[in-house]
């Protein structure tokens, strides 16, 4: 919802190869893109919004879109975390039939549900599902930037809770993957309680003690971070990942100052202690694997790993 | 003096036109009182017409009123005895947000508030009303009370939206309101919630997880202010207006779509009219709703606020993917 909040400060960068000249001098391409998804014309190359390194887009794309010179987390979709993290052939998507309608009838909202189904592959803001890490059956969530900023909607609010719900009769535990911008304005109030359906459905999770995983991505914010994304007994986030309740931009115009550098990132969440671990892309499915070991059925008290 | 707006204006006139003829009439000593009885006559009529035909964005102009009643002014009217408890013995006592016990109708209860200032000191004090983390944090332990007690809880929604501050970042905002929806939902307590002004967006609705949802008649709820809908969506926040329309945010729409349980009636022109008689409505409708309540078992009010939150949400079930739609679910 807060799309225009996350536009971070472009970055100029002096690199002497002739491809990234060739990028400076297009630059109303460069503009169209958010700013972490700067690619070059030709569709082959990405730069590094951080350290400028030009980087072949299939190595970027099997690195798990992470840069391979500094290790800057560029945004990823549900599908390619899902390809990346669940052990192959046990993913079994559900709640795909449920599409979002317009509600309050609000103005041009079907044309932006329309164009957000064209500009990503999944059919709303979340993908749900079960599947398992390592061999451990678990239930999952993945958010999708490229659908509407990941904001949530009815469809969002009812998927998660459905998974959450499923989980219980299942006995398994959740990970959600968060990006979002926050609640969906078109949808009106009914998003906003989407925010308590999530929120109260996890607390039937906790009620029947089991392990629900957080993990937040770049960018969470509004109530996404104000629901599901921080009621994770564990909240692990990855590296550099814009986290926060208010977008930095109304940060900004609310204390009349720049905001520190550093300011809402996952580390600074971290050292305020919001959040339990930051870990890089690459580790992520291992440590997982380590923290879901530890929540098994009949690991509880007297028993052994 | 008093704020007026545009939409008041005519209003104001024949008002001043009456009071003009009124003392033209004494000073010479004529009687124009049956020109003065059409006029006042013309003046309820108009005073109808306009006040119950009110557009979304001036129920927003009647919601934000800096004369609007806050939950202070209510709170002698509603309770017997209100015992103000405060901090969250964490970090602060926040201002935004108020909480205690008090003697509703002789039935204990916890009440939790927000609160704006009625003048600029007090809204700097009170943070225009706008909650810090520890508001919410002061509200769940005075909560966690009312579930060990076994008292229903009251809350009454009046908040622009949360602090939007990087203090407010710093000390976990997302989790505070995060915990409040989660902990709410709980509860097997009655929990009544009352929409008294603005329903900003998170911040509101962290006191808005309740088996019953009332609304006075000039509140508004939302999922973000028009303002900010306006400039996000159109670049502009100048086109407010339209975007209150789009929200489908009134006390009436909310009913509509079923979030809300009941409009609480104000007097013509809005609560600030008579306190005292709003305090009444509010009073009847929380006395039965309360008493509807009580009748249910713990477990039953904690599963009925479940299923009444499953609930929210419309969309559609596709059979088959690129198929029509084959029936909306509720």
């Amino acid at each position: 919802m807060f799309k225009d909040i996350f536009r971070k400060p472009k970055y100029i960068t002096i690199n002497s190869s002739p491809t990234s000249q060739r990028n400076l001098s297009e630059p109303t391409q460069v503009l169209e893109q958010t700013s972490t998804r700067k690619e070059l014309p030709d569709g082959l190359w990405v730069k590094c919004p951080k350290c400028g390194e030009v980087l072949f887009k299939k190595d970027l794309n099997e690195n798990q879109r992470v840069c391979t010179e500094c290790s800057y987390h560029f945004r990823i979709s549900a599908r390619e975390r899902l390809d990346h993290l669940v052990d192959p052939g046990t993913f079994e998507e559900w709640d795909q039939e449920l599409e979002s309608i317009n509600p309050l009838g609000f103005p041009e909202y079907e044309d932006k549900l329309e164009e957000a189904r064209n500009k990503s592959d999944v059919s709303e803001s979340v993908l749900t599902g079960q599947g398992k890490i390592d061999g451990l059956p678990i239930v999952l969530a993945f958010n999708d930037e490229k659908f509407m900023m990941g904001s949530m909607g009815s469809v969002t609010g009812e998927r998660i809770t459905r998974a959450v719900e499923r989980a219980i009769e299942l006995g398994y535990p959740v990970i959600i993957f968060s990006t979002s911008g926050g609640a969906r304005m078109q949808e009106g109030i009914l998003s906003l309680y989407q925010m308590a359906k999530t929120s109260a459905a996890l607390g039937r999770l906790a009620e029947h003690h089991l392990l629900y995983i957080s993990v937040l991505t770049d960018p969470t914010f509004g109530g996404v971070t104000a629901s599901y994304a921080s009621l994770g007994d564990i909240n692990i986030a990855e590296p550099g990942a814009l986290i926060g309740f208010t977008g930095p931009r109304v940060i900004k115009q609310t204390m009349r100052k720049e905001l520190p550098a550093g300011a809402q990132t996952a580390e600074f969440n971290q050292d305020h202690g919001q959040i339990d671990l930051v870990v890089e892309r690459a580790e992520i499915r291992s440590v997982l694997a380590r923290l879901l070991r530890y929540h098994q059925e009949g690991a509880g008290y007297g028993s052994t790993l | 003096m008093a704020q007026h707006f545009d939409f008041e204006k005519p209003l104001l006139e024949l008002e001043q036109k009456i009071a003009e003829l009124q003392k033209f009439s004494k000073e010479k000593e004529i009687d124009l009182s049956p020109e003065i009885s059409k006029l006042s006559r013309r003046l309820v009529r108009l005073r109808k017409e306009i006040y119950e035909n009110l557009e979304p964005w001036q129920k927003v102009q009647i919601a934000r009123h800096s004369e609007r009643p806050n939950f202070y002014d209510y709170a002698p009217l509603l309770f017997d005895e209100f015992i103000e408890l405060k901090g969250d013995r964490l970090f602060a006592d926040d201002r935004a947000i108020v909480g205690g016990i008090a003697s509703f109708q002789g039935i204990p209860v916890t009440v939790i508030a927000h609160v704006k200032g009625k003048d600029t000191k007090e809204n700097i004090l009170r943070n225009f009303g706008m909650p810090h983390p520890e508001g919410y944090r002061k509200a769940l332990r005075l909560m966690d009370q009312a579930e060990k007690f076994r008292r229903p809880i009251l809350t009454f929604i009046d908040t622009p939206g949360a602090a939007c501050d990087l203090e407010a970042e710093e000390r976990g905002q997302g989790e505070a309101i995060a915990r409040c929806l989660q902990t709410m939902s709980n509860y097997k307590v009655p929990i009544v919630c009352t929409v008294i002004g603005e329903g900003g967006s998170g911040g509101a609705l962290a006191l808005g997880v309740g088996n019953a949802i009332l609304m006075l008649e000039n509140s508004f709820y939302s999922v973000i202010a028009p303002e900010s809908c306006a400039s996000i969506l159109w670049k502009d926040p100048g086109k407010a207006k339209e975007a209150a329309s789009a929200l489908k945010f009134t006390a009436q729409d909310l009913l509509k779509i079923g979030v809300a349980d009941e409009i609480i009636r104000e007097p013509l022109g809005g609560a600030h009219k008579n306190v005292k008689q709003t305090a009444e409505e509010i009073s009847k409708v929380i006395s039965q709703s309360l008493a509807k309540l009580r009748e249910e078992s713990p477990e039953s009010l904690k599963t009925k606020r479940y299923e009444k939150l499953r609930a929210y949400g419309e969309f559609e079930v596709k059979v088959q993917e690129k198929l029509d739609c084959e029936g909306a679910e509720k």
